[in-house]
């Protein structure tokens, strides 16, 4: 399906990446969206509110971030395409019906521009301490999508992958901004609305005797219906079975759990996606997203000039993460240097990959400001070593 | 159903509106949220709404299971939550009659924020409280409505807390229509049910409830039939009454009636009209895309 005209600003332009995320849910056809202010990622719903009623849909600024989480998965179930905003702070409150979303199979989309924490931190100063949070902070297991942006067009482009992948999979996508790439401003293409893949709700063709609404599809993900279509459905945050009614066994549960997580597990091959930089010959793999891959970049090429092997690896999905690709370059390669804006979290996951056939090392950043890129080439230079 | 649902009808009037592949119900012999349903089913054929059109959304506790018992659009959500859960279903399609049934400590303790500033927006949803004055489905702890006196697990010793007199809560700030009832008030809580299905925007009724397992033992009063007694001798119906003045105290008279019945736009009149009267014709409507 294409987009909606209505919604694409199609067109060169100068925006940060809070207004291209706007910018990018609106392409994808987001017609409601519910938020509670907090820096530095209010941009993006005042963007929302204000154009919103003239493409038709609404947003409302709600009493806290528990309200807006899940009034979008109200919005949600009536039918709408739906995100919520966040930073810090309002992103721990919204875990709770981050679980509600993977556990009824919601499409959502939750945007979370990272700022320095813990608690308070540096609300104006960015970070990427949140990473693992997006993972696994809501109790219980279940799996999400995740993507990171490294510009104000891919803020825009990504959104619309972030929009059709939750609709694709019914789960929740977290879209892992920070607050360089929200606040920077580049210039953004925006295509035109026929140039933009919109993958629909899946929507039942069964009638009410027929349908449940949590018999899965052969790709594990089940058909939706909305309220107000005679389907007199029951939705609940209960382990529940496939005719969604509470089911307190074990076996309910493994059934379903298990599914909700084999459903992003099984299709991993097809979500995940990084951009690779000179990693044909390279010795050392520099692994970075978000902000601190353009940071490193830099730091790739002042490897380069000096003659070492480095090269780059982004993932754009960091969730589920490129595990397959990093298991391939650990039979290879010198040594993984991990970037990241916070005191290890991604690079749990760049080890367990290495398996021990290859050395891992964090370049450690407590958030604030970006890494310096001659620290970054410093391990760089020891790891080729 | 193997039964034709005419013959249910004749057996059971609510019989269509309930979920009979989920019965039986968990709730204890003689407590109130089952009477509760009853009235809502009977509310609802005395309505004639069309029922495809009618959703209805619980947060968690024993009265929050009432959502799953219902042959309804039904959303069992998280705890407190429900009203923002119905915030947005609402607002992405404001034909459906919206209802939050749910339980004191889910809408007045975790909830209370939700529902002073759903009530202040003048939301057009649907609020059945069943105030039962304790949490039951965590085994009776104390609740932000136990009168002062009564003991909870929580307070052995007895609440020491003034609760909240929940229909003035409700009133100041801005429900357009209160009322409170006994379970034992059968026939008016179906009527102000369907006054509330009818009415536009913000409704709130109260149905004080037993919850024989926990509060009533707890507090010598007695089983759900010694209940339904002393509600009949205790209540007394003012229909009109100033809000202020309808605290329960333990073992005090209980004011029931309907007291709040007015006209206000609703969150959708104002937020069209104002989108409307700004944008002239840039605006697109709230309906969306879809
Ligand atoms: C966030 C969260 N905190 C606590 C609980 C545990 N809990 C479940 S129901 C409940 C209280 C229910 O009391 P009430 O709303 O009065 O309902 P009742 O069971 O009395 O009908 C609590 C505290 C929960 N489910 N979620
Ligand atoms: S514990 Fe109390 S409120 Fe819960 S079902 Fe039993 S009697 Fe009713
Ligand atoms: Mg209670």
């Amino acid at each position: 399906m294409k987009a909606n005209p209505a919604g694409v600003l199609t067109g060169a332009h100068f925006l940060d990446g809070d207004q291209a995320c706007c910018e990018g849910a609106l392409a994808a056809g987001a017609d409601f969206a519910a938020g509670y202010p907090i820096t530095p990622s209010t941009e993006v719903v005042e963007r929302f509110a204000a154009r919103v009623p003239t493409v038709g849909g609404l947003f409302i600024q709600l009493e806290d971030e528990l309200a807006s989480s899940i009034a979008i998965l109200g919005a949600a179930w009536a039918g709408k395409k739906v995100f919520t905003v966040t930073s810090g702070p309002g992103f721990s409150l919204m875990m709770e019906h981050i679980g509600l979303a993977a556990m009824t199979e919601t499409p959502c989309v939750f945007v979370d521009v990272q700022r320095g924490g813990p608690s308070t931190g540096l609300p104006t100063l960015p970070g990427q301490a949140d990473m693992m949070q997006a993972r696994w902070g809501s109790h219980g297991d279940y799996a999400i999508i995740a993507l990171c942006p490294n510009s104000p067009q891919e803020c825009f482009d990504l959104m619309i992958d972030a929009f059709n992948l939750a609709e694709q999979y019914r789960v929740p996508v977290l879209f892992m901004m920070d607050e360089c790439v929200g606040h920077m401003t580049e210039k953004v293409v925006i295509p035109s609305a026929d140039a933009i893949e919109i993958y629909p709700r899946r929507f039942t063709s069964l009638p009410p005797a027929e349908y449940k609404p949590f018999k899965p599809s052969p790709d594990g993900v089940p058909e939706m219906v909305k309220a107000g279509d005679g389907y007199r459905f029951h939705i609940t945050g209960l382990t529940h079975d496939e005719q969604g009614y509470p089911a307190m066994t074990w076996r309910a549960q493994e059934k379903l759990v298990r599914r909700l997580v084999e459903k992003v597990r099984k299709n991993a091959d097809k979500i995940v996606r990084a951009e690779e930089c000179d990693l044909e010959d390279a010795e050392v793999v520099v692994l970075a997203y978000g902000i601190t891959s353009r940071v490193a970049l830099r730091a790739l090429q002042m490897a380069r000039a000096e003659d070492i092997r480095a090269g780059l690896l982004r993932p754009i999905v960091v969730w589920p993460f490129p595990e397959k690709r990093l298991r391939e370059l650990a039979e290879r390669v010198k040594a993984f240097v991990v970037v990241e804006m916070n005191y290890g979290q991604m690079v749990y996951e760049v080890e367990r990959c290495a398996g021990g056939k290859t050395k891992t090392v964090l370049v450690e950043h407590g958030g604030g400001t970006v890494h310096d890129p001659e620290q970054v080439l410093t391990v760089i230079r020891e790891a080729a070593r | 159903m193997s039964t034709a649902p005419a013959v249910q009808a004749a057996i059971n009037p609510v019989e269509p509106f309930l979920r009979s592949d989920r019965m039986p119900h968990i709730w204890c012999p003689g407590c109130g949220i089952g009477t509760t349903v009853n009235c809502f089913s009977r509310a609802l054929v005395d309505s004639k709404l069309d029922l495809d059109k009618v959703a209805i959304v619980s947060g968690i506790g024993c009265t929050g299971r009432v959502a799953g018992y219902l042959r309804l659009d039904s959303f069992h959500t998280t705890h407190g939550r429900a009203i923002p859960f119905a915030t947005g279903l609402k607002l992405a399609n404001p034909e459906l009659t919206v209802v939050v049934y749910s339980g004191d400590g889910d809408l007045i303790a975790i909830g209370g924020n939700h529902f002073i500033h759903a009530a202040r927006r003048n939301i057009d949803l649907k609020i059945i409280c069943v105030n039962n004055f304790i949490y039951g489905m965590t085994g009776g702890q104390v609740a932000p409505t136990t009168p002062v006196g009564a003991t909870a697990t929580t307070t052995p010793y007895g609440c020491f807390e003034r609760p909240f007199n929940l229909p003035f809560l409700a009133e100041s700030s801005g429900a357009v229509y209160v009322a409170r009832w006994t379970a034992f008030h059968v026939r008016h809580i179906a009527r102000s049910m369907v006054e509330a299905f009818n009415k536009k925007g913000f409704s709130f009724i109260e149905i004080i409830s037993p919850c024989p397992t926990l509060y009533q033992r707890r507090n010598k009063l007695g089983d759900g039939l010694d209940t339904m007694k002393l509600y009949k001798q205790k209540s007394v119906i003012k229909n009109g009454a100033n809000t202020r003045d309808v605290d329960i105290a333990f073992g005090g008279e209980i004011i029931v009636g309907k007291f709040v019945d007015i006209e206000r736009p609703t969150l959708h009149q104002t937020m069209d009209q104002q989108f409307r009267q700004v944008l002239k014709d840039r605006y697109a409507g709230l309906g969306g895309r879809g």
